[in-house]
């Protein structure tokens, strides 16, 4: 069972939901622009560790498509991955099966601070 | 020198004690190899040939003589008393052990450096003119801007697992000593109506395909250059190639859609991103250039040097640079002796250099692309005692430019991916040209030597280039040449070298740059034209049949004996 966390906590419940949309790293989240707004989540998928197309896509939905709901990272990711996830928009993310769920949450403390605006 | 403030040592800090983490999970099994490969590389971890190598990040190549007291130490505790400065502005280590290398980055960030994203798929360490702040061909100091772009790109969340690689130059003054034509961005000084700004190339790129960059804006204001970066980034991250390592360099991208595509594809992402919060503004700018440290000169006249001596004026001429303060110079130490792995420096070398440039250049140091150590703030009359010293130091070949200032990656002696050995090559043609007299009536000369295609010694924009290659598991050369890092001087710009025909064995090779170097002997107009001007004054086909003969002895050649396959 993949570990959930929302904001920056555990999650629990029923992880799915019916008005989901999900997007690959091929995506073009203006094709998504005009249903995030009924979307009860918008989920990116990261399928292989180290692909960082989803980072930018989580801006582009938050920045320039203003997607305000959650923003949901999904795929092969640890908690090595979860600040920068955070930086660029996420605010739940689908560990992959086996992450400890408290040393995966230590991942958004790594870094304090950051250079850019 | 920058010097940190408290939240770039905390970030330092942090880092650490994040891959002290990361190792120790991957030494319990709890991250997969392939997992960890990704994190330790963008901390600068290979696994090499023989044991891992650690590549320590030279920022834009300042040093100062307290960080090179550290590298020294560090190569001593944990490595074999040696390093090796890459034609990156880096140190690399070649034996250090993994479950040791946390302790290494701990001790580095106790004089504020670190190993952050010297390798891995990621924004890799900014390099620079070695000249920057003291060139009299400056346009403007590009310190403040590669610090700048070192803090954006450092941890940068959207950025970070990027396609491939990704290298970016800043070149500050008119000549381009940087080789921006052929970084992922080059970004080169202009000034415009008094306005600060860069011109911005992108694509250039050596490795496997070879190209040169194209200029995407011929001006862009400064206060725009890092969401113009960003937007050239995001372009790449979302829709450079993933399938193919080959193929991901943002170099490809450029290639397969062309280049208006691609211009017009960062034009658009600018348009959203331009005046938005990463904007530059004066206090910006303002805040990291009053964390560098800036030398205070002496007031001097332009200072004529009136020693003289056997050896003293070969290097002056040779390793002794103009500078634009009146009575100051900067002076190569060359890291090129014969017999010496190009690049590589002792423990004891590192503390003697780092004491050279406490007494002549302000505790301070840069690192070439050329694989040498250069004291940018030096006094000419100071010149005749820091020659006596660096020469009884083995720094003082009067060779830089020359022939025998060979760039040359570690190649196959140290590095997995080798095809060939590169070191024991360079090695043989010094000892050719070992006549100092004759290397100087040669002129300049850049020989650049990579043991693959990945090209780390940069052998396509080598005058003459060398690359090592497998045939049916033998080493064997492919020479090509007029190759050029850039507009060094004005003439011939930044060019790839052409390939001269079948490759050679290795035992083959002086002979063949002595060739060569005939050729160019016997086309030359003057003394001023260089190898490259005559290479590209009367193209490869006479330099061909020095080397090979001409068809019909070719043929004749052939029928022999296979001396050349």
């Amino acid at each position: 069972m993949a570990t959930l966390i929302k904001g920056r906590q555990v999650a629990t419940g029923n992880p799915s939901s019916p008005e989901v949309l999900r997007l690959e790293p091929t995506d073009d989240p203006a094709a998504f622009a005009h249903r995030l707004a009924g979307a009860s989540r918008v989920e990116v998928h990261f399928p292989k560790f180290g692909d960082g197309r989803g980072f930018s896509l989580g801006r582009l939905l938050r920045e320039r498509y203003a997607y305000k709901g959650e923003l949901r990272a999904v795929g092969h990711l640890t908690r090595d991955h979860l600040l920068y996830l955070e930086r660029c928009g996420f605010d739940a993310f689908e560990l992959r099966p086996g992450e400890d769920a408290d040393e995966a949450l230590a991942g958004f403390d790594v870094f304090s601070a950051r250079y850019q605006r | 020198m920058y010097i940190y403030d408290e939240i770039d040592q905390r970030l330092v800090d942090e880092r650490v004690a994040q891959f002290r983490d990361q190792t120790s999970r991957f030494l319990e099994g709890k991250l997969a190899e392939d997992e960890f490969r990704a994190l330790r590389l963008r901390n600068g971890l290979y696994i090499q040939r023989y044991a891992p190598m650690l590549r320590i990040a030279i920022p834009y190549g300042l040093l100062s003589s307290r960080q090179l007291r550290k590298l020294a130490d560090i190569a001593r505790r944990f490595d074999r008393g040696y390093g090796h400065f890459s034609t990156r502005q880096n140190l690399q280590l070649n034996w250090p052990k993994l479950h040791q290398v946390p302790d290494i980055l701990a001790e580095l960030a106790t004089v504020q450096m670190h190993a952050i994203q010297t390798s891995g798929n990621c924004v890799r360490n900014v390099t620079t003119d070695h000249f920057a702040g003291v060139a009299p061909d400056e346009i403007f100091d590009s310190f403040v801007w590669c610090e700048l772009i070192r803090q954006w790109s450092t941890f940068n969340a959207e950025f970070s697992y990027l396609p491939r690689k990704f290298k970016i130059a800043v070149n500050g003054a008119l000549n381009d000593r940087a080789a921006t034509y052929v970084h992922d961005i080059g970004l080169h000084a202009v000034k415009r109506d008094g306005e600060v700004g860069f011109k911005v190339i992108v694509g250039g790129g050596l490795g496997r395909t070879p190209l040169i960059g194209q200029v995407v804006r011929e001006f862009l204001p400064w206060p725009h250059l890092l969401t113009y970066l960003d937007a050239i980034l995001r372009v790449y991250n979302r829709f450079g190639r993933r399938d193919n390592i080959h193929k991901a360099r943002i170099k490809i991208l450029l290639k397969e859609w062309g280049f208006e595509r691609f211009r017009d594809a960062v034009e658009a992402e600018w348009a959203h991103l331009k005046d938005g919060p990463a904007t530059l503004k004066a206090n910006d700018i303002a805040r990291v250039e009053a964390r560098f440290t800036r030398p205070v000169y002496d007031k001097l006249g332009p200072h004529a040097v009136a020693y003289s001596a056997p050896g003293f004026d070969a290097w002056k001429r040779r390793n002794v640079h103009p500078h634009k303060v009146p009575g100051y110079c900067a002076v190569t130490l060359s890291l090129k002796k014969t017999g010496v792995p190009p690049g590589d420096a002792t423990s004891e070398q590192m503390e003697a250099i780092a004491r050279l440039a406490e007494l002549y250049s302000f505790g301070e140091l840069r690192v070439s692309h050329e694989q040498n150590l250069i004291l940018a703030d030096v006094r000419e009359d100071a010149l005749p005692e820091l020659w006596r010293e660096a020469k009884a130091l083995g720094l003082a070949t009067p060779n830089v430019g020359l022939l025998t200032n060979i760039i040359a990656c570690p190649g196959g002696d140290f590095c997995a991916l080798a095809n060939a050995k590169s070191i024991p090559v360079g090695q043989a043609i010094q000892e050719r040209f070992d006549d100092l007299d004759y290397l100087h009536d040669i002129g300049e000369i850049d020989i650049n030597i990579s043991g693959c295609m990945n090209a780390c010694g940069h052998h396509h924009v080598g005058h003459i280039g060398i690359l090592g290659v497998d045939k049916h598991g033998e080493e064997w050369y492919q020479v090509e040449i007029g190759g050029n890092q850039g507009e060094v001087r004005p003439g011939v710009k930044a060019a790839l070298g052409r390939i001269l025909g079948p490759s050679f064995a290795r035992a083959e090779v002086p002979e063949v740059v002595e060739k060569l170097v005939d050729c160019y002997l016997e086309r030359r107009d003057s003394d001023a034209e260089r190898f490259v001007d005559v290479v590209h004054r009367i193209g490869i086909e006479p330099f061909k049949e020095k080397v090979y003969g001409n068809a019909h002895q070719r043929q004749a050649s052939r029928n022999r004996e296979p001396v050349v396959a």
